[in-house]
């Protein structure tokens, strides 16, 4: 999974470290094995690496120093926003520098007028929805993981969530950010309009994991929230009848702000979890949230309850309170961790069209059953964003590679009905050796000279996303 | 060597692109011509043209995307997402009002320059619904990008990259985008009256309120016999007649806002689309200013103070059209000078060959920018044969 550790940078370990300690104030260094230990994985944590040294800088010219001089002699960096990727994103080498954005976490200004606040990198995905909510504002993007993950790791992953099927993810909430190069320089990409003055630079850094700069602060849109949201739990005997709902929902012309697919092993575990009222003696599970006034919603809700009850719908409950609510999405926010109480698990994350779900699904099961494994589907039907959890005991170095086995059948398997391997979660270690089933060699070679004329020395987050044996040939 | 190419399909592109890069000939890049006018102007010989790439390549009504080869007519899109009652999200706009050409804009030509409308405040630009690319860069190599699904973060985004880089690191073989349903019905507010800081704290109001406003405009004096400041909504029936009685009440302190008849207000959202009020005088420099609403005013007024302006307001006075006298620099420094520190950016748009050629027509880049975008050029079109120098001199 990891290339072999630079000797001659090991080597020179004691006067890296040193000279790091001039660029940082004293307590925004780490060099010790325990304090480095809590930076030696992400949320891939079957993986982990003891990094050379930790750099938490507090400010963008800091981050500029650390790169410059990382540059300058050759050390690799890779950057950290909370730590939450499922894809080792953020897993170290044992000779690079993590540089984590974890310190730089102000909000720097809040424009109501503009519709736009400005925040460091380091700043939750849920704490800038919670800067604005007091006016009616929000942020769009809502991963599961915002209670902790950073918007510069959204930004590196351009990450989605339950709600982007009406307002998009992270691409098309961002304005501006601030972007350190590797050698130091300082860019800013973008700004407070709605579109970019020459090369829309700032598409190609969201997403990019890392690969071709570190994000210091952005500027993202704020949108004012809708005067009410309603979930409605939707339980179907059958994984079709479910598949089917939705493809006619959107081809009556309604686009609801979430659709959110459980199957029976998951809407058993979260049910454990949250008590959310999930209906038990159903095959499929679909979270519906439809927003407006509360005529609006009715009368979209009509017409999405007429279509389920055609395709055989069991139970239909409507959200009756802010607290059943907060209950209904608790119990889907916390899927993952909730798959975590019962086993160890791999969460895939490929898209496919939506008009294969059905099968896709059916082939996920058989898959699984092959390597004698088990799997709980979890995910955003909507827009065809698959979250199988394969579901194994990590102690047994067996089982672990019969779900990596499994997990790479899946993403195969996505990519062959059109989709593709990741659509919120990031290539990371995780998915790097299956880039060769999405791209020709020529697709990698362009991606490739694009990532050098970022950082040619290949020292940014440097294991990450291109297969090893692809990078000499461009 | 000179003359177009105008190959049949993307072997045909690439092979003509190759050819073209081993004499290192540089070529004009255009699909139907109807934008050729922007831009730094250059005396290439050669042009390559998609025109004869034709065709819808993917349609899904009920996954919400279509592809399509890059000459494919606009209006083809259009009518074939009709038939399904769906539309593209981001409104494109149709240049042929203000540069008086011909030839209907390609979807390709709609994706290199990133063309949106009045609906970018809600269902974002061109660059947001496309989600796939296939493209031909500088060295005749046959690139993919993306794919049919609306969530996808394999691999680096060189969707986003090409779209609104006017064919200077690559020529589109195919392009996919997201569709969404028509909305069932529409309707549009209107003010009367309103000075333009005024009406642009109205079209603030309405773009902070919960009601889904998706356009949102003001056509001064100079363009409208009466100023007249207008928002759009769209949706279920129900939802929009809510919505613009809700809307009006909170716009109470602006004004009486009345409905538009609905034929009205599909007019007029067609020509704030297409920049109509500045085609005439065709002699008439176009800007395209683009910048936080609440600095817009304060920049039309400034500007105005040195030079004859027409201008209105779209993107709820996040995107400024002001067209000016074209002689000397069309308004260059005046303008460029105003802008300055606003983190926007301006866009000389329509001015003649000979204002082009010696002016900056996008936002001009600082030097580790320009540095920056030099090497992306370079990672793509190693031999600069495409549309070189279209944006920035040396690139």
């Amino acid at each position: 999974m990891f290339s072999e550790p630079d000797k001659e940078i090991l080597a020179r370990r004691s006067a890296i470290v040193k000279h790091l300690t001039s660029l940082v104030s004293s307590d925004g260094l780490i060099t010790d094995r325990d304090g480095c230990r809590a930076y030696e994985t992400d949320a891939l944590a079957a993986y982990r690496k003891m990094p050379l040294a930790v750099v938490l800088p507090t400010s963008t010219d800091e981050v500029s120093a650390v790169l410059k001089f990382c540059h300058d002699t050759g050390v690799k960096v890779v950057p950290r926003g909370a730590g939450t990727s499922l894809a080792g994103g953020a897993i170290p080498t044992e000779d690079a520098v993590v540089l984590g954005l974890s310190r730089m976490s102000r909000v720097l200004e809040i424009n109501y007028d503009d519709r736009f606040i400005r925040v460091e990198a380091g700043v939750t995905n849920l704490s800038i929805t919670s800067a604005v909510s007091d006016r009616g504002f929000f942020y769009a993007p809502d991963p599961s993981s915002q209670l902790a993950c950073t918007i510069g790791g959204n930004i590196a992953n351009n990450s989605g969530g339950a709600h982007c099927l009406k307002y998009g993810v992270t691409t098309n909430n961002i304005l501006g950010v601030r972007l350190v190069l590797i050698d130091g320089t300082i860019l800013d990409l973008g700004g407070n309009s709605l579109d970019s003055g020459g090369l829309d630079l700032l598409g190609v850094v969201v997403g990019s994991e890392g690969q071709l700069g570190i994000v210091t602060e952005a500027t993202v849109r704020i949108l004012r929230s809708a005067e009410a949201a309603r979930p409605v739990l939707f339980g179907f005997p059958s994984s079709d009848g479910a598949g089917n709902t939705v493809a006619e929902i959107i081809a009556a012309g309604i686009i609801p702000v979430a659709i959110e697919y459980m199957d029976k092993a998951a809407i058993e575990i979260c049910e454990a979890f949250s008590k959310a009222g999930y209906p038990l003696d159903a095959e499929a599970l679909l979270i519906i949230e439809v927003e407006g006034s509360k005529a609006e919603m009715d009368a979209m809700l009509d017409r999405i309850i007429s279509i389920a009850r055609a395709n055989g719908v069991q139970t239909v409950r409507e959200s009756k309170s802010a607290i059943e609510t907060a209950a209904i999405w608790k119990g889907r926010k916390s899927a993952f961790g909730a798959t975590g109480r019962v086993a160890d698990y791999l969460c895939m994350d490929g898209t496919v069209p939506t008009g294969k779900l059905a099968y896709v699904l059916s082939q996920i099961g058989e898959i699984v059953k092959r390597y004698g494994l088990r799997v709980a589907n979890v995910f955003h039907a909507g827009d065809g964003n698959m979250h199988p959890l394969i579901l194994y005991n990590a102690n047994d170095p067996a089982e672990q590679s019969k779900a990596e086995a499994a997990g790479n059948d899946i993403l195969k398997l996505c990519v062959e009905v059109g989709g593709c391997l990741t659509g919120e979660h990031g290539v990371g270690i995780e998915k790097r050796d299956l880039m060769r089933c999405q791209f020709s060699e020529i697709d990698l070679s362009q991606q490739l000279r694009l990532r050098a004329a970022f950082d040619s020395k290949w020292l940014l987050n440097t294991d990450k996303v291109f297969p090893f044996d692809c990078r000499n040939q461009t | 060597m000179s003359g177009d190419l105008k190959p049949r399909d993307e072997k045909n592109l690439s092979e003509s692109i190759k050819m073209a890069a081993a004499a290192k000939m540089p070529l004009i890049v255009s699909g139907a011509g109807s934008k050729s006018g922007i831009g730094r102007p250059n005396g290439y010989a050669m042009s390559v043209t998609t025109q004869r790439m034709q065709g819808i390549s993917l349609y899904e009504p009920t996954e919400l995307v279509i592809g399509a080869l890059p000459g494919t007519p606009l209006s083809e899109i259009n009518q074939t997402l009709a038939t399904q009652n769906q539309m593209l999200p981001f409104e494109p706009m149709d240049y042929r009002p203000i540069f008086g050409g011909r030839h209907e804009p390609t979807i390709g030509g709609i994706a290199a320059g990133n063309v949106s409308g009045p609906r970018r405040i809600m269902a974002g630009a061109c660059r947001d619904s496309l989600i796939g690319i296939r493209l031909v860069n500088g060295r005749g190599d046959v690139v993919k990008s993306g794919g049919r699904v609306m969530k996808n973060v394999t691999g680096l985004d060189l969707v986003k990259l090409n779209c609104g880089a006017w064919g200077t690191l690559g020529v589109f073989s195919e392009v996919i985008f997201k569709v969404l349903p028509k909305p069932e019905c529409a309707s549009s507010l209107a003010l009367r009256g309103l000075n333009d800081a005024t009406a642009i704290a109205a079209l603030t109001t309405a773009l902070g309120s919960p009601f889904s406003v998706s356009a949102a405009a003001h056509l001064p004096k100079g363009v409208m016999s009466e100023p007249l400041t207008i928002v759009r909504i769209e949706g279920f029936a129900p939802s929009v007649a809510y919505g613009c009685g809700e809307l009006a009440k909170l716009l109470g302190p602006y004004g009486k806002a009345d409905l538009l008849e609905e034929e009205v207000g599909t007019d007029i959202w067609s020509d704030v689309r297409d920049a109509r009020w500045l085609a005439d005088p065709a002699e008439s420099a176009i800007w395209r200013l683009s910048l936080a609403p609440s600095k817009a005013s304060g920049i039309v007024a400034h500007i105005g103070r040195v030079l004859d302006t027409r201008h209105f307001y779209d993107w709820g006075g996040g995107l400024v059209w002001l067209a000016v006298n074209a002689s000397e620099d069309a308004g260059s420094k005046v303008i460029r000078d105003a802008m300055r520190g606003l983190n926007g950016h301006a866009t000389l748009l329509r001015a003649p060959p000979q204002v082009r050629s010696k002016v900056d027509i996008f936002e001009p880049l600082p030097p580790s920018l320009a540095d920056l975008t030099r090497r992306i050029k370079f990672a793509f079109d190693p031999d600069r044969i495409l549309n070189f120098g279209k944006m920035y001199s040396g690139i």
